[in-house]
């Protein structure tokens, strides 16, 4: 297992390293001159020269890449062009928050979702299963920055009971976590209640109330424990939805996190301010991943024996 | 003889046709579908796109929903509901194109890296990793950055995330049925590994792929709107749902109907997709048949 952990952690190199280069080159080729950009109208061409060799625009776009990386690593990945703040620490410090709001998503999800998906599984083809499928229905249909919108309409113009945004204490968290939540409640309900379907019909499951097995060992036990490895994979595939969601609600609510500051980014058109947020960005999903793959490998014993065999 | 042949019966399509029409959510679905194909494919006949879709007149601007203006006016006083009506035309076209090619392609890769494993599965999966470990919205961002907001390349943006998807599911479900009896036996009569991958492991996959088709046409029509919201979707003017909805939220304390008739219309649409999916779902798998 250490042996899958170590190889899997040395696969994220090159990983890393064609990310961020394939971004880096993409976002280069993005329209403007940055020099020209910085140096502002009526810049003499001496003066856009001199800034372009500040930046290091005039080096060979390999070398400019590999300064860029070798930055990365000492935490210096660039000054936005319009705040002039340092790249690197405007990142970690917008992190928190996305991650605190990605975080209380997840949880709230999972808390809601994987009980209902079992509960409607095991009431299949009553009211129980279809009230649920109803609700996993709507909430899979619903954009989530819509729902961000009638969440602000209802619960904050309205009946006034939240902030319409900003992060001021666990009250202005509320909405934009069901927001991001929501969908993800919704999807983890219908892959958990299919798994389990899945799983239910299969011969060890009759083979462990032949043996007498009380019900609810029966569903936990050799069920759920079987049905958790899509689970586990949808929850993880939807990290990327997290991050997506995280983006539209912070919009959407004024929330100070990663999400805000590269669509504030993109409206601006700071370019070194994208590039490093979704460089960073990416390398953090690609950790997300790897824990993913783990907790696959700790729940599957068939893909951990798979891996030592291989590794 | 007569009687012989009715035994006979139907064919697996006939059959999976029969039992999806027993499924009322599916029948819902498809209605509402139909109707919003008709929709889209009239829309340019009934309303005139430079006029009545993109044409402003100030002073029409921000009327609730009335007798004239079923669905209100937005901020240039342009009707919502011809806007609305012919956004149905980009959420279809961005959600079946993204989809049908982000299958293809994911497909392929995924049944090619589950089914050879080793250094094919690795040198796909290390590709799919780099293209996967960028949130979706973000390798949007990168894409249509790079490429210019129009509707093509947010069609190429989503198909990307698409097929990543699609290969991961197919690669596992994949992996789960290559070492069963059925294929091993193929291989001993004799079959050759395309015809096995093609008509004997990528059936028993279907149930999954399906699933993953019906979300995925779904969320891609939201993942459109979401774009097109932030304002890398769509270009403005065009009235795409998620644009009618990033357009009515400077407006949502004193017209909040903008904001909401563009998300109802958005979630329909995915709804009846959703309802269609499930019951194809339980139409197409083979463990209910009996």
């Amino acid at each position: 297992m250490l042996k899958y952990v170590v190889n899997r952690l040395l696969s994220l190199i090159p990983v890393i390293l064609v990310t961020s280069f394939m971004i880096y080159w993409a976002m280069s080729l993005t329209e403007g001159d940055p020099a020209m950009m910085i140096a502002g109208d009526g810049a003499s061409q001496e003066m856009i020269e001199q800034i372009r060799h500040d930046l290091g625009l005039d080096q060979p776009f390999l070398l400019q890449y590999f300064n860029y990386m070798k930055g990365m690593l000492v935490g210096d990945m660039g000054k936005s062009y319009v705040t002039n703040k340092d790249v690197f620490a405007t990142f970690f410090q917008y992190l928190p928050n996305t991650l605190y709001l990605g975080g209380s998503a997840v949880i709230i999800a999972t808390i809601v979702s994987i009980p209902l998906g079992i509960y409607t599984a095991i009431h299949q083809n009553t009211w129980k299963d279809t009230a649920g499928m109803v609700f996993a229905l709507f909430g899979t249909s619903m954009p989530n920055f819509w729902l961000g919108l009638m969440l602000i309409i209802i619960f904050a113009l309205h009946l006034r009971l939240f902030p319409t945004g900003g992060n001021f204490g666990w009250k202005s968290l509320v909405l934009p976590a069901v927001t991001v939540g929501f969908g993800l409640a919704a999807l983890i309900t219908r892959i958990t209640r299919s798994s389990m379907l899945d799983v239910m019909r299969q011969d060890y499951m009759t083979t462990a109330r032949a043996k007498g097995c009380s019900e609810k060992r029966v569903i936990y036990k050799h069920g759920l424990k079987n049905a958790l490895i899509p689970i586990i994979t949808a929850i993880g595939l939807q990290m990327s939805l997290v991050i997506t969601g995280s983006v539209l609600a912070e919009t959407v609510f004024s929330w100070p996190g990663i999400g805000r500051l590269v669509y504030e980014s993109i409206t601006r058109r700071d370019i070194p301010m994208v590039t490093g947020s979704i460089i960073l960005c990416s390398i953090l999903m690609c950790i997300i991943n790897l824990i993913v793959d783990l907790v696959y490998a700790f729940f599957d014993p068939r893909i951990k024996a798979q891996y030592s065999k291989k590794g | 003889m007569a009687a012989k042949k009715r035994i006979k019966g139907r064919t697996m399509f006939q059959e999976t046709w029969h039992r999806l029409l027993k499924n009322k959510g599916a029948v819902i679905g498809m209605a509402f579908l139909a109707l919003l194909v008709v929709v889209a494919v009239i829309s340019p006949f009934v309303f005139d796109y430079e006029t009545d879709v993109i044409g402003q007149n100030l002073a029409m601007k921000l009327q609730a929903p009335n007798s004239e203006h079923w669905f209100g006016t937005d901020e240039y006083g342009r009707d919502l509901f011809a806007r609305v009506m012919y956004g149905a035309r980009y959420s279809l076209a961005i959600g079946v194109g993204s989809v049908g090619f982000g299958l293809i392609v994911g497909t392929i890769l995924g049944s090619i890296a589950g089914f050879y494993g080793g250094k094919a599965d690795d040198i796909i999966m290390r590709g799919i990793d780099i293209f996967y470990s960028i949130p979706n919205i973000l390798k949007a961002v990168v894409i249509v950055s790079l490429l210019g907001t129009s509707t093509i390349n947010l069609i190429i943006a989503l198909a990307i995330s698409c097929a990543t998807n699609y290969a991961r599911i197919v690669r596992a479900s994949v992996m789960t049925v290559r070492d069963l009896e059925y294929v091993e036996s193929s291989y001993a009569m004799g079959l050759p590994t395309w015809k096995i991958i093609l008509r004997h492991i990528l059936p028993n996959c279907l149930s999954p792929i399906i699933v993953q088709t019906t979300l995925l046409i779904g969320t891609t029509i939201i993942s459109a709107s979401s774009l097109s919201f932030l304002g890398i979707g769509v270009p403005a003017p065009a009235p795409e749902w998620g644009a009618l909805l990033s357009g009515g939220r400077a407006h949502i304390r004193g017209a909040s109907y903008i904001c909401v008739i563009p998300g109802l219309a958005i979630m329909f649409t995915v709804l009846a997709l959703n309802l269609l999916g499930d019951g194809l779902r339980d139409a197409l798998d083979p463990k209910l048949k009996k």
